[in-house]
């Protein structure tokens, strides 16, 4: 039975970003730490590691997950995906991310990692959200800056360019 | 805001989760999606030597149902419950309670089972067991069916021994003529809830189950009754809940709430019997 | 050509950024709302946050130990296993601390001192006692574990009015009492109005603790170099940097012995990451002390405990009236609530409005008295509004009593009393100099526009149909700009004089060319997300006839290299008047220089040199031009063809306005340099069966001067009225009466999320301001002044009733909509309930055991037994007949947690009934209680055993699981009778529990 011992560290290897990767962590170490400090992937951000920001919010296996309520050890095979992974190309932001730099929709930028991921499922879950049903699952995120309301405009603006691509893209 | 050290289990068998329990006992912990264990174990308010991941295990991925009752693996998250396309014509009750579970962030790791192991006092869906008559499978080596009503003992606390683990929760499916209502209040969409109320309503009468008020959910059931006798029966059952103040609410307006929810929450099982 | 909206609709339609191509040929970029240049980066997750930054090989990080009592006395700690532990490095103490730093430097006169962590003594709950250096975070908080602490807890003052009180014990032995300040004032003749005035009119109030908590939490790496005895700090610190002077001091280093740098990107700040400065002292000192660079980054809990927040004040506020509402003066009387020290610049938030204590009208007779008071709470500091929320909840309350008591339209009274459009520049009765505005007309158009009319049909409407419906509005003059003298009004005139004159508010700015001609900017004015990067970057473009896309601006800070001043940093919004404008200034310097090279390259007089679309040309002849880039880089490569004072390099400005005067001898201040104007007004539905909030309209109206970009403008007043929102309704950084503080989570203080903040409509004029150099003033603060109590306003009139504090939660407001609750309707057994006094938890109930009462009596009195029954009980030590030691695990659910416990048995009445005292304290908290045990004789020489209990349970398990707390006590004192019982022979069948039985026994 794989036990793994609290002192030592443990190799975890999984998909980051569509590649294969692999690093050593104590059992207790969380994803957040593990992604950020291991692996150096700092753009997903710690606001409260207690699971109510959203700010760590990243995608486990095509759904969006909290990466401070993760352990390292628990993605083991899984697939990851974070906000670096989000572009179509390096340089290239996707059509979501373009929304929220149209709308404003960002302003320290600390929360909008979170979600962007949460909205990046959402949207393809749900091309055509309607306002309330997006206030109710953006509810998972803080965001201290903007007041929301450029965060949903951006949202639903993505949401109607991903449905319909316009004509000289 | 680090866990402190344990040791990490990653079950390949309910024979190995077995075989840990029976050996830690209490100082093990079986971990699901982990939403409600981590921040307790990044305050340090859990300090467990081996946490057991259970999340690889098939035989408790799965939704099942007899058209009795629906039986739902411990590997199953809140938010697969909620995707099920059958959910909302057999579980009524349940589709009406999931949304309110926390948010679409947290169901989509946190389980239905790992839920009611936690059995927090606010909790929606050991409310909506309870409402139901649900039972929980526990299994070590060996196996019981426990009724909610006998599950969950106190504020965060339950039935299950420490060699134990939850295996799946069984919730009864819709019966016919039965009208299901569920409503909540909390301060924010997403947060415990200050009331919440769980209705069943029957040719024979209704049940009523509170959670947010006792240190754990209560169920009552009653004859047909309405106008001031059950005006009267509520107000004993808020009462009876022992309510207390607290940051968010005080007790007397947390016995408001349970008069004036209970009731629209039982006018709306009722409607939905009708 | 795109044009920057100039009035109300234009804001109020939707901001699409627009792509700097497309409109490379506008004639100005001030007024466009250009996509931001920070913002490709911060999508794509390459933002430079703090905690992004590489860290030197061999850096360490910190963990802080903080204390879980609101006043003690420290009597020893315990380190040496900590100082043992793997990875650890260096544990310090505030003894330690002491000996390597000075204490921080305190902004009243008083013999007193402030420490960023406790020395002998802790005042508040979750204040610095012992910082733990490791390898990692995981290890030095592993090593706080076994950190002992032994505390002598004192009692805590709370409530800052009971801080009045001088029989309390002073919580600093300097003061004879808890007021460190108290200063009265008097402006015109108040006495005589209020005897000559139609009406008295009064509020009180009790403005809560809240905060704006950024989502982003204080960080720092510090390393110390003995060889130069320097300091190098990188820290999210928002400035002002007049701390930078506090900090050097009490580092015992000359100002340029510290040199501190600032992260390309900090996540938010609201003026919270003021709060920092003592960590960074306290770093940096454990830093020297270990010999390495240590890094420290503060998790939420921390933050929550331990930041800073808004001060919490108690105030009375009166107005002389006449019979039209027409207000002839004000009588102000503030108790201010700073916590358990005044930290710098506390007790700024009480004198931070000084100039405007009449808001937007015109009252020319004042009185204020202000009380500046200590209490075992967290010390405060910035918090976006800044005095404003505090002053204007009274105020505006005050003037909807008005119009309530007078029977008078809200609307009039307000618009009878403001600031006449022609009295500008208006000197206000307490020095304020108001800028410009047009305040009556901006009410008008606000009403018009924003559809008040409706608005107040929909209330009658709403009304008619039996719902709860309500109407709130205000007027507010926003301050921008602050006078860093404004605080040295809590002096006396005389204190001044020696103290020599405070005023003024440099703002700097430097613009740069190299060698191939291309523009740089360096500001020091910090951003937290706020976008300045993009704002200058359009000045700049303007300046000097280029695209913003040609400008390159760095906004992060290094005080070793970079030009700047006390007044730096990112507060008082004064970054669109002070900053933008040194920009401006500095680019307008740099321009004149780059004319005159032009002028002689293109032959042609300097005053025909004009710069459009990246060339210059001159006036009249666009052939006869050069291209920018070839006239900026000339003084790179050819110096010697210009005169020495010609050389166009890089200029920097350093701008301070010179309204910005000191206090006068008769205390008079100009607080700020520019006041922007809002009107707000909102309707709100309360629910009849749970009491909450619905914002069902939400307008608002301002004149914030020149808006040099309507989407960051726009962001700015959605941001403000979010946290607005939040404390209005939802968040109070609340503490019990002994001190504890109860919301440590994110699930229990109630930040705002998308289902909580409603749209809102923003409407605006412009009147810009004759101060700055743009005409633009701060706009990033008035929401948090102007909302939450518009939205009280409404509530009240919604609910008719005369005094309503913050937060207004459903709770509170139910009990104004349902009749108060009567006795249960069938008699039963219904337990006494006390009320709420934060973690004082009571409880009772009784068990039935088959044992006599005298058996019972003895194994209380066993300590073998008690270690049997005793819920996780590792062993009992009986230190005397009455008293014993025990080692215990206390736990619910997965929560657990090793304490030890004393208890205490007196008032023994063998066999009958005994007091037990006991106290328990651990990691996770620690409580104190008593209880009273009665043993009856039952039938068949069985027992009764009832008890009743008060307990009071603090630390970190009341902060962070509060809402638990009072089930856990009961479960773990029914445990320990349920034990007592099984021991005795029977079941025992604890009073709730005895309870739920008979409800299943009932069911049909
Ligand atoms: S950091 Fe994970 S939810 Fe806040
Ligand atoms: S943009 Fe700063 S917290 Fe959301």
């Amino acid at each position: 039975m794989p036990r793994l011992s609290a002192e030592a560290r443990h190799r975890v290897a999984f998909q980051l970003n569509g590649r294969p990767v692999a690093a050593e962590a104590e059992p207790r170490m969380l994803l957040t730490d593990f992604l950020r400090h291991t692996l150096g992937m700092t753009g997903t951000h710690v606001g409260c590691e207690h699971g109510v920001c959203g700010a760590c919010t990243v995608q486990i296996d095509g759904v969006p997950a909290r990466a401070c309520l993760t352990l390292a050890v628990q993605i083991e095979g899984a697939q990851v995906r974070t906000v670096e992974g989000l572009g179509p190309e390096p340089g290239r932001l996707s059509v979501l991310q373009e929304a929220f730099r149209r709308h404003h929709a960002l302003q320290c930028g600390f929360c909008t990692a979170g979600i962007l991921m949460s909205l990046d499922y959402y949207l393809r879950a749900n091309p055509d959200p309607g306002e309330a049903a997006l206030r109710e699952f953006l509810g998972g995120h803080l965001c201290r800056c903007t007041g929301y309301v450029p965060i949903l405009a951006a949202a639903l603006d993505a949401a109607r360019r991903l449905r319909e691509p316009p004509p000289h893209a | 805001m680090k866990p402190a050290r344990f040791d990490y289990v990653r079950a390949e068998t309910l024979a190995q989760v077995h075989a840990v329990l029976a050996a830690e006992g209490g100082d093990a912990r079986v971990i699901a999606g982990g939403q409600t264990l981590l921040p307790m174990l990044s305050m340090r308010l859990a300090r467990p030597k081996v946490v057991v991941d259970i999340m690889r295990l098939p035989e408790l991925a799965e939704i099942a149902g007899d058209g009795e009752n629906i039986r739902i693996g411990a590997a199953v998250t809140q938010q697969q419950l909620l995707a099920w396309p059958e959910l909302a014509r057999t579980v009524p009750l349940l589709a009406a309670a999931l949304p309110w579970v926390g948010h679409a962030q947290t169901r989509s790791r946190g389980t239905v089972c790992g839920s009611l192991a936690h059995a927090d006092p606010s909790a929606e869906i050991p409310l909506a067991l309870l409402a139901l008559e649900g039972t929980l499978e526990l299994s070590s080596r060996r196996r019981r069916r426990v009724p909610a009503a006998q599950f969950f003992t106190g504020l965060m606390s339950t039935a299950r021994a420490d060699d134990e683990m939850i295996e799946a929760a069984i919730f009864p499916c819709r019966r016919a003529g039965h009208g299901y209502a569920f409503q909540e209040f909390g301060r924010r969409h997403g947060d415990f809830a200050i009331v919440a109320c769980a209705a069943v309503a029957h040719a024979r009468g209704i049940r009523l189950a509170v959670g947010g008020v006792a240190d754990r959910p209560i169920a009552r059931d009653y004859s047909d009754i309405d106008g001031a006798a059950l005006d009267d029966a509520l107000d004993e059952f808020a009462w009876q809940l022992d309510a207390r103040d607290d940051l968010h609410a005080t007790a007397s307006y947390r016995r408001g709430l349970v008069r004036r929810l209970g009731r629209a929450t039982i006018e709306e099982a009722r409607r939905c019997r009708a | 050509m795109p044009q920057a909206p100039k009035n109300a609709a234009g804001i109020n339609e939707k901001h699409i950024g627009k792509r700097q191509r497309m409109t490379a040929t506008a004639a100005s970029w001030i007024g466009q709302s250009i996509e931001r240049v920070e913002d490709a980066a911060l999508l794509s997750g390459r933002g430079r946050f703090i905690d992004d930054l590489g860290v030197r090989p061999g850096t360490l990080h910190a963990a802080i130990l903080r204390s879980q009592h609101a006043h003690a006395a420290i009597r020893a700690i315990r380190a040496d296993t900590a100082r043992q532990a793997p990875g650890v490095a260096v544990v310090l103490t505030g003894r330690d601390v002491a000996s390597l730093s000075a204490s921080l430097a305190v902004g009243v006169k008083a013999p007193i001192e402030c420490w960023p962590i406790a020395l002998d003594r802790v005042r508040y709950v979750g204040e610095p006692v012992a910082v733990v250096v490791a390898a990692d975070r995981y290890l030095a908080e592993d090593a706080l574990d076994l950190i002992e602490i032994d505390y002598d807890p004192l009692p805590a003052i709370v409530d800052p009015l009971a801080a009045l009180d001088p029989a309390q014990p002073p919580l600093h032995d300097g003061l004879g009492s808890n007021i460190a300040n108290d200063r009265s004032f008097c402006y015109g003749d108040p006495e005589r109005a209020f005897s000559e005035a139609a009406r008295r009119v009064s509020v009180s109030i009790h403005y809560p603790r809240n905060s704006c908590t950024p989502i982003e939490t204080y960080g720092l790496i510090a390393e110390y170099d003995p060889g130069e005895q320097a300091y190098d700090v990188l820290a999210n610190f928002m400035g002002p940097f007049s701390l930078h002077s506090v900090m050097a001091r009490a580092l015992k280093v000359p100002g340029n012995r510290l040199r501190l740098r600032t992260p390309p990107d900090s996540g938010g700040s609201f003026g919270i990451k003021q709060g920092l400065f003592p960590y960074i002292v306290l770093i940096a000192v454990a830093a020297r002390a270990a010999g390495k660079p240590v890094k420290w980054i503060e998790d939420r809990l921390e933050h929550l405990a331990a930041s800073v927040s808004a001060t919490n004040r108690a105030t009375k506020l009166d107005a002389a009236v006449d019979a039209d509402g027409r207000v002839r003066a004000l009588a102000w009387d503030q108790i201010e609530d700073v916590g358990a020290h005044i930290r710098a610049p506390e007790p700024a938030t009480l004198y931070r409005m000084h100039g405007v204590l009449t808001g937007a009208y015109d009252i020319r007779h004042v009185s204020v008295r202000n009380r500046v008071v200590l209490t075992n709470k967290t010390p405060t500091g910035l918090n976006r509004g800044f005095g404003g929320p505090q002053v204007y909840y009274a105020l505006e309350r005050l003037m909807q009593r008005i119009a309530v008591e007078l029977k008078l339209d809200p609307i009039d009274v307000i618009r009878r009393n403001l600031v006449p459009a022609d009295a500008f520049p208006y000197r206000t009765a307490t020095g304020g100099l108001l800028d410009s505005g047009n305040y009556a007309h901006t009410v008008d158009i606000a009403l018009a526009d924003g559809g008040y009319a409706d608005l107040r049909k929909r209330c009658e409407r709403a009304r008619a149909e039996g719902r709860i419906y309500g109407i709130g509005s205000v007027a507010v003059v926003e301050p921008s700009v602050s006078n860093m003298g404004y605080i040295t009004t809590v002096l006396t005139p005389q204190e001044r004089r020696r103290a020599g004159p405070k005023n003024g508010a440099h703002a700097t700015a430097t613009v740069a060319l190299d060698p191939l001609g291309s523009v740089s900017v360096h500001v020091a004015s910090v951003p937290q997300g706020q976008g300045h990067r993009t704002v200058l970057a359009q000045i700049v473009a303007d300046a000097l006839g280029l695209t913003p896309a040609d400008i390159r601006v760095v906004a992060e800070l290094d005080t070793g290299r970079d030009a700047w001043s006390i007044a730096s940093g990112n507060y008082s919004s004064r970054f669109a008047g002070a900053v933008g404008g040194a920009a401006h200034l500095a680019a307008m310097k740099l321009k004149a220089k780059l004319q005159r090279i032009a002028a002689a390259q293109l032959n042609v007089p300097v005053g025909e040199i004009e710069f459009a679309g990246g060339r210059v040309h001159a006036r009249g002849n666009p052939d006869n031009a050069v291209s920018f880039t070839r006239v900026a880089a000339a003084s790179h490569w050819s110096p010697g063809t210009q005169a020495d004072g010609d050389h166009a390099l890089r200029e920097t400005v350093f701008w301070t306005p010179p309204e910005l005067t000191a206090p006068t001898e008769d205390d008079g201040i100009n607080s700020s340099l520019c006041y922007g104007f809002i009107f707000d007004f909102c309707g709100v539905e309360i629910d009849r069966v749970t009491g909450a909030v619905r914002i069902d309209k939400y307008v608002t109206m301002h004149d914030c001067g020149r808006v040099l970009h309507p989407a960051m403008v726009a962001g700015q007043i959605t941001g403000g009225f979010a946290h607005a929102v939040g404390a209005a309704l939802y968040e109070e950084y609340a503490y019990a009466s002994d001190g504890s503080f109860l919301t440590g989570t994110f699930a229990d203080y109630l930040v705002p999320t998308t289902m909580e903040v409603p749209a809102l409509t923003i409407l605006h004029v412009e009147t810009p301001s004759p101060f700055t150099p743009l005409g633009a003033k701060g706009v990033g603060e008035g929401n948090c002044m102007s909302t939450p109590v518009c939205l009280a306003n409404a509530v009240a009139d919604a609910l008719g009733i005369a005094e309503i504090n913050l937060p207004m939660t459903p709770a509170k407001l139910a009990a104004h909509v349902h009749p108060a609750e009567g006795a249960p309707r069938r008699a039963q057994n219904v337990p006494a309930t006390k009320p709420f006094a934060g973690r004082r938890l009571h409880g009772s109930g009784s068990a039935d055991v088959k044992a006599a009462p005298e058996a019972v009596w003895r194994m209380l009195l066993d300590p073998g037994t008690l270690a049997a029954i005793i819920p996780g009980c590792h062993g009992v030590e009986k230190l005397s007949d009455t008293h014993f030691r025990a080692a215990v695990t206390l736990g619910v659910g997965p929560v657990s947690g090793r304490y030890s416990a004393e208890i205490i048995l007196s008032q023994l009445v063998p066999p009958k009934s005994v007091t037990l005292t006991g106290s328990v304290t651990g990691a996770l908290g620690d409580g104190r209680g008593a209880g009273r045990i009665a043993l009856a004789a039952s039938e068949q020489g069985g027992t009764r055993i009832s008890y009743d209990y008060d307990a009071e349970i603090g630390g970190k398990v009341a902060s962070v699981a509060g809402r638990l707390l009072d089930g856990a006590t009961r479960l773990v004192i029914r445990q320990f009778f349920e034990a007592l019982a099984r021991h005795a022979g029977g079941a025992a069948r604890t009073g709730l529990f005895a309870r739920l039985r008979a409800i299943f026994r009932r069911r049909p």
